[in-house]
């Protein structure tokens, strides 16, 4: 169960937008890509908001949205949109933005309605007009509103790209806790890779209006040969088990493939499970174990690939059990220490970021 | 019918078809732009620019019992058009079109953007859009365009007195009683029509601007 495409669509200046992909029917999928990258073109085919050429096909769930030249009109799409402005009914009030939804569900709402408008912190504001609220406030509720139309795919367009640092943060574990209690597939559009990385389980990467690859999020995040490894803000994703608290020093340990990382501490309970976000510029090598140095993470790994980077950099894929960290060093010091694939070496690790909660740490 | 009961049944009619049929057209002409769409816009904005009587002469040749559209009417009504009640709301229609469509036409053009297509990803149809979304949020030009078509069509003179003549309880309206009072010198009377008619249009105009602002004044020539 899930969505099919095979979408072509001419836009301007020449853009071609080409996709030929299934996406999973549950979790949270990315499209990823730079602005003009076709992100926004192919989630309105999808919505429905705007046709692709003739010989496209959109598929959901046992219904053609697309298919043979004829679409079925966005109304009739059992989806949610969440606009990136938001665009509340202003002649109604917060409360009459969701009922317009509601009288028009597509299906059952997923949660109930007194528990939506408490998980979004609507409670507040359901008499007053949009042009009263604020806009992570607007952005609230034009989730909740998307959410009371009953979808069984919910589109969002760059929510966050409008909101303050605060406003995002957030919306954007608002966002993750409905990605948790909800049964709902979503896709979420964004040129962000920090909000990708808290959000996303599978990964569309489009450039140029061509699909460059697809998988999921921690697979795709360790590969050399995207052009995520090769943005200033590559980093690796990682999944760890919270294993101790250490009060003395205000630190929580982290557990990742019978490694033990340390993170400013978080009040999170032993044993849960959290993504864990290394950067690669944060990443360097040591080809014994660092004894006398004030960085606390210090790894043992195995060097499976190395990739030159632009200019003077090198990327390299460390392995850490079953799974993978980045390191982007100078190809000098690659050269010096004679780094080759196979080596055994030490990952000195400056930063990690402990996702789906606010907090970074040194 | 008295003259003042006649020309509230001629401008209340008037802008009654004016609503439904401007209403679509404003529609089409606010979101198409193409030659087409100029042309039609020009031909509505005509009006404006024209002497009644050019108006009101092409009115009477198409009126005019030996015209397709005088016999067409004789046959499904079996009476004549031209000088008729009717034939004054045809006119009438034609000549305020674009005290209606032009208010119309730029509320449907600034609309915010999206509204509809938000509308249309929670389940909204055509109709429910316009109905729900469009008009809550025009309703005061709505408002301004009905106002204008009313007044404009009780102001109205060279046309009416082109197609409908001087018929008592017929085609008689306020501004061609006015003119065969001052001809036929009864100045008392034409007094009480003249600042009556000055009355209810600056009392009309004055509730637009009130609840408007004077942006609602948004007819285009």
């Amino acid at each position: 169960m899930s969505l099919e495409l095979d979408v072509r669509c001419a836009g301007q200046h020449g853009f071609y937008l080409d996709v030929a992909c299934r996406i999973p029917g549950q979790g949270v999928t990315a499209l990823y890509g730079a602005s003009g990258s076709g992100k926004s073109t192919l989630l309105d085919c999808i919505a429905g908001l705007r046709e692709p050429d003739q010989n496209s096909r959109i598929h959901f769930r046992g219904e053609d949205w697309f298919s043979g030249g004829k679409g079925l009109p966005a109304w009739q799409r059992r989806i949610g949109y969440v606009f990136q402005d938001a665009r509340l009914f202003s002649h109604l009030t917060v409360a009459g933005n969701l009922d317009f939804a509601r009288r028009r569900a597509k299906g059952s709402q997923p949660l109930g309605q007194s528990r939506l408008v408490e998980i979004l912190g609507l409670g507040d504001l359901l008499q007053q007009k949009p042009e009263t609220l604020s806009a992570g406030q607007k952005q609230r509720v034009a989730i909740g509103r998307a959410l009371c139309s009953g979808p069984q795919l919910l589109l969002l367009d760059e929510p966050l790209a409008n909101l303050d640092h605060r406003a995002s943060a957030e919306c954007l574990s608002l966002l993750q806790e409905l990605a948790q209690q909800l049964d709902l597939p979503m896709l979420y559009v964004s040129h962000d890779i920090e909000e990708v990385s808290q959000l996303a389980d599978h990964l569309l990467l489009l450039e140029n209006g061509k699909l460059q690859n697809q998988g999921s999020l921690l697979a795709l995040s360790s590969r050399l040969d995207t052009n995520l490894a090769h943005e200033e803000q590559a980093a690796a994703i990682l999944l760890g088990t919270i294993s101790a608290q250490d009060d003395a020093f205000a630190l929580t340990e982290v557990s990742v493939e019978g490694q033990t990382l340390q993170v400013n501490r978080l009040p999170l309970v032993i044993g849960a499970k959290r993504r864990l976000r290394i950067p690669a510029r944060d990443v360097s090598i040591c080809l014994e174990q660092p004894r006398q140095t004030s960085i606390l993470n210090i790894l043992p790994v195995t060097i499976v690939e190395i990739e030159a980077c632009h200019g003077a950099r090198l990327l390299l894929r460390l392995a850490l059990g079953e799974q993978f960290l980045l390191a982007r060093i100078t190809r000098k010091s690659a050269e010096r220490l004679s780094l080759a694939v196979g080596d055994n070496v030490f990952a000195q690790i400056k930063s990690v970021a402990l996702l789906s909660e606010a907090g970074d740490t040194q | 019918m008295d003259v003042i009961g006649l020309t509230a049944a001629l401008a209340g009619t008037t802008t009654f078809i004016l609503l439904l049929v401007g209403t679509p057209l404003a529609w089409w002409l606010a979101t198409r732009n193409s030659n087409a769409s100029a042309l039609v816009e020009s031909l509505v904005a005509l009006p404006l620019v024209l002497p009644p009587t050019v108006l009101g002469f092409y009115l009477l040749l198409a009126l005019a019992p030996d015209s397709p559209l005088g016999q067409l009417w004789q046959q499904l009504t079996g009476t004549r058009l031209a000088f008729s009640f009717s034939a004054l709301v045809i006119g009438s229609v034609v000549y305020s079109l674009p005290f209606v469509v032009q208010p119309l036409q730029s509320a449907f053009q600034n609309l915010p953007a999206g509204m509809l297509q938000a509308a249309a990803t929670l389940g909204a149809n055509p109709l429910d859009q316009f109905r729900n979304v469009v008009f809550p949020m025009t309703r005061r030009s709505f408002v301004t365009a009905a106002s204008l078509g009313f007044a404009h069509t009780v102001g109205e003179f060279g046309v009416v007195l082109m197609i409908g003549g001087n018929i008592p309880g017929e085609t008689q309206v306020l501004s061609i009683a006015l003119f065969d009072k001052v001809e036929t010198l009864q100045f008392d009377e034409a007094h009480r029509l003249a600042i009556g008619l000055v009355a209810f249009s600056l009392a009309l105009l004055f509730l637009i601007y009130r609840k408007n602002g004077p942006a609602a004044w948004r007819v285009r020539t």
